[in-house]
């Protein structure tokens, strides 16, 4: 079967998905991201979207599954490239990708991971979830 | 109201979910869609093309391009001859689905179009009918 491409990028994995996924195709990705997270060692995942046309609840529940599975395995995962008319459908349809972190491209995508590195390397844990100080 | 033209396309996989894709974006762009309303019929087309691979066992797709005089408009009726939905208000409902997907397909797809039609009864499958108008 075909598979979606997983470049290794230093810490990070990329992912650019160019093609109409069937649904097979969209599970495959999920399934062979998670395993390279961990063979790679993976502290974040870059997916980018840009050449979507359409993303359907299927796609969406998709990178939502992504996204929850790497912070399990402690990476993240932003989303980037999204077209303005997929994201006008997305909500339409009632879907607002809860816990999943976008950037406009590429490059914005890299700086939030590796912002998230750094953050990391100072606040041990769940930097999104540090708790409040008094 | 007039018939420009219309087809029928049967939906037996998770391929043929792209191809229906595929193919209602290329009717919208020949009926002068813009790219929101593209997108947000093909999405919806989507959503029932998988609902009809999933809960209907497989079935069929009829595209129709039409013209009331005023504007041209995309119908498609999806139908299937599955095991039916017995509580149809219950079926509408945001979040619920009796799979395992998010139970935004029907009323996702309700948002998606200008007129939405659904029929369905145990045992005798299921129709629904969007039209977007341009």
């Amino acid at each position: 079967m075909e598979r979606i491409p997983i470049l290794k990028m230093g810490e990070f994995l990329l992912v650019t998905i160019q093609v109409d996924m069937h649904d097979r195709l969209a599970m495959a990705l999920q399934e062979d991201l998670t395993d390279r997270i961990v063979s790679a060692h993976a502290r974040g995942v870059l997916i980018d979207i840009s050449s979507l046309d359409v993303v359907d609840s299927f796609i969406g529940r998709m990178l939502g599954h992504i996204a929850a599975m790497s912070r399990i395995l402690d990476a993240e995962t932003v989303v980037v490239g999204m077209r303005p008319a997929v994201a006008i459908t997305l909500v339409e349809l009632g879907l607002a990708l809860p816990g999943i972190r976008t950037a406009l491209n590429v490059e914005k995508g890299m700086d939030l991971l590796r912002r998230a590195q750094e953050q990391d390397f100072w606040e041990p844990g769940d930097s999104r979830h540090v708790p409040a100080q008094d | 109201m007039s018939l420009l033209k219309t087809e029928t396309a049967a939906i037996q996989s998770d391929t043929d979910v792209v191809l229906v894709r595929q193919k209602v974006r290329a009717w919208a762009i020949e009926l002068g869609f813009g790219l929101v309303d593209q997108t947000k019929i093909v999405t919806a087309a989507s959503e029932l093309a998988r609902n009809v691979l999933i809960y209907g066992e497989g079935g069929t797709v009829r595209l129709e391009a039409l013209n009331d005089g005023m504007r041209k408009g995309l119908r498609l009726t999806f139908e299937d001859h599955g095991p039916g939905i017995s509580d149809l208000e219950l079926a509408m409902k945001d979040g619920y689905s009796t799979g395992t997907g998010l139970g935004l397909g029907l009323s996702g797809a309700k948002r998606l179009s200008n007129e939405f039609n659904l029929r369905s009864a145990p045992g005798e499958g299921t129709q629904v009918m969007i039209t977007r108008w341009k």
